[in-house]
């Protein structure tokens, strides 16, 4: 199939998809010499063997349009090109803290693909001149933190790390920093005071980064899939990966895809692939169940229904003409069976748990947003409540030093705007649309072996 | 208060920052010491502190922000489930309603032997493998069913 066959052989082209089969001690390709067999570090080689600009670097990517893929979609290229020249101390960070519901691409990355990550990150440090870096990794993911640190152990045997890397001249330290269980840390500055040792609080930006980053150094931030669709560009060229997708949208994306379907897992697929065509791959609806609502790019997302859902193709511009974003490529999918009011209230409280608490509209109003959405779960909501939500929401967003507030407003809005009638009706019946026994067959978890499907 | 063989991996992640900078290590230090001592009590907290030379209370604005330090005591297996909604369409929170019946206790709270406690996780970034459990903070179950579930337990002596 010509779809799969386009996807980059050092990312997932190797993975087993959606399966149960997969088990840490059983997977051996993560390896060093298996990376090099796949052409791993051929890129890095090349760079420097053909003595490549950092400027010529930086132009590769921007001419790949490869955006990032923690959420936001930045132009990675772009971001390095704001990098100081003669700054004498910079840093590499990787954003492995991912923990935005919905999303497990890193994860799989960090377990299938390590090398990559190193790879792309000691290219980046090649292209904006920094001398050390830091992989920070979400704290639920012990084990291939372990991985990780191993992984680091073989390149600076092969001296991809440390001084003079392949003789060219070129330093650079790469390091693993674990996490320990904190949302906010996928914001980047959250993430740069807690390698330096604080609570995860985001700073005030600007300074962005690259002026004012790690120990007040200048610092170039992506997230993990970002690294590691860096040694792709290379072999393929900027263009090349630029054509796998569409104009303004390069190259392929991992899509997590999670919730009521029969094959949940990763997939990567070229930008602007139809959702219908992802959806497919996840195997379709679990039991041949009526899609209801999908959230396109982890929980911060706005949910779109199944009807403007199945028109959408996967990728930045295609999603927030919509009506939501892209985000991280986390696709949650929601059959007939889900309640949306108690879909939304965990969601909620999520958001109120995970708060950093350091501005007010945020530390207070994502409380008092689950508060009043758990009461209308519960039986007694008020007719006013809707509109209090909204109201609250905008006293919120945009309001705060980092984008969590808009995070805990934006799926609000975005239930209510297509599914109000289904909140009205909790509030006025004291009960949910879809009877108790229908929700608790959806998870299937007393009727089915998720791992046999 | 803490072992020569925490030490020592305390000292091998300060090596990781500059020189300047062996607070960066303080997150890292207060897991081993969790690993050793079972619970950060606040003298734990101090002695991490005072080996990295930061004051005290801000070895404990970390221990105190990060979800997966325990500031309390503990049953021998800390049990974590994630509830959050993509786990919880496939069955995250009926795993936990199914633990919560199999121990007899609610989410914060530990048996009667001491053996187990039971929490409540956020994202784990693992969504695609729910039900998730995660044992002790490090190890990750996956596909959790009742019958994987009876194994786990069986599993912690």
């Amino acid at each position: 199939m010509a779809l799969l066959e386009a996807i980059n052989p050092l990312l997932s082209a190797g993975w087993q998809k959606g399966g149960h089969e997969w088990r840490l001690e059983n997977d051996n390709g993560w390896r060093l010499k298996d990376y090099e067999a796949r052409g791993g570090y051929q890129s890095l080689k090349k760079i420097l063997e053909t003595k490549m600009s950092s400027d010529e670097v930086i132009a590769e990517v921007k001419k790949s349009v490869l955006r990032g893929r923690g959420g936001a979609g930045f132009p990675t290229g772009l971001k390095w090109s704001f990098m100081p020249k003669a700054a004498p101390e910079k840093y590499i960070v990787c954003n492995t803290d991912e923990g935005e519901p919905g999303t497990f691409k890193d994860r799989d990355i960090q377990r299938f693909d390590p090398h990559a990550i190193i790879e792309g990150m000691i290219i980046a440090a090649y292209a904006v001149g920094a001398g050390r870096g830091y992989n920070y990794i979400h704290g639920e993911i012990y084990e291939l933190y372990q991985r990780f640190e191993d992984a680091l152990d073989e390149a600076r045997a092969a001296g991809f790390l440390g001084q003079n890397i392949l003789g060219a001249g070129f330093n650079f330290e790469l390091f693993a920093h674990q996490g320990w269980g904190a949302y906010i840390c996928g914001e980047e500055s959250a993430l740069l005071e807690s390698i330096e040792g604080k609570k995860g609080q985001p700073r005030f930006k600007p300074p962005f980064p690259a002026n004012v980053g790690l120990y007040g150094k200048p610092t170039t931030i992506n997230n993990t899939e970002s690294f590691a669709s860096i040694p792709f560009i290379f072999r393929i060229g900027g263009e090349g990966f630029l054509n796998l997708g569409k104009p303004n949208n390069g190259g392929t994306k991992l899509y997590s895809v999670s919730g009521h379907v029969n094959r949940p897992g990763n997939y990567e697929v070229p930008m602007g692939t139809p959702f219908a065509k992802l959806l497919e791959m996840a195997g379709g609806m679990r039991g041949g169940r009526k899609l209801k609502a999908v959230i396109p790019g982890g929980s911060s997302a706005p949910v779109l229904p199944a009807d403007i859902m199945m028109d959408c193709t996967m990728d930045y511009d295609s999603i927030a003409k919509a009506g939501s974003m892209l985000g991280s490529g986390a696709v949650i999918v929601m059959d007939e069976t889900t309640c949306v009011v108690k879909a939304l209230e965990r969601l909620s409280y999520f958001y109120y748990e995970e708060s950093c608490g350091q501005c007010t509209p945020c530390r207070e109003g994502t409380g008092w947003l689950y508060k009043i959405i758990h009461r209308i779960e519960h039986g007694q909501g008020r007719p006013e409540d809707l509109d209090l939500l909204l109201t609250l929401g905008g006293n919120i967003a945009g309001r705060t030093i980092c984008a969590l507030g808009d995070a805990a407003v934006l799926p609000i809005q975005g239930f209510l705007r297509h599914f109000r009638s289904e909140f009205e009706y909790h509030i006025e019946n004291k009960k949910c649309l879809v009877p108790p026994d229908v929700q608790r067959a959806g998870s299937t978890f007393f009727t089915r072996n998720m791992g046999q499907a | 208060m803490l072992s020569e063989t925490t030490l020592k991996k305390i000292d091998r992640e300060v090596a990781k920052y500059p020189e300047a900078q062996k607070q960066s290590a303080v997150m890292a230090a207060l897991v081993f010491a969790q690993d050793e001592l079972g619970w950060l009590s606040k003298d734990a907290i101090a002695a991490v502190a005072d080996y990295l030379d930061m004051p005290a209370i801000a070895a404990f604005e970390v221990a105190s922000f990060y979800n997966m330090y325990d500031l309390a005591p503990v049953g021998k297996y800390k049990l974590t489930v994630c509830t959050n909604l993509p786990c919880a369409l496939s069955g995250g929170v009926h795993a936990a309603d199914y633990l919560k019946q199999k121990l007899g206790i609610d989410f914060n709270e530990t048996t009667a032997d001491g053996k187990f406690t039971l929490k409540e996780g956020e994202c784990m970034g693992a969504c695609g493998d729910a039900p998730v459990i995660l044992a002790n903070n490090k190890r990750m179950h996956c596909f959790m069913t009742p019958e994987e579930i009876d194994k786990l337990i069986g599993e912690c002596k």
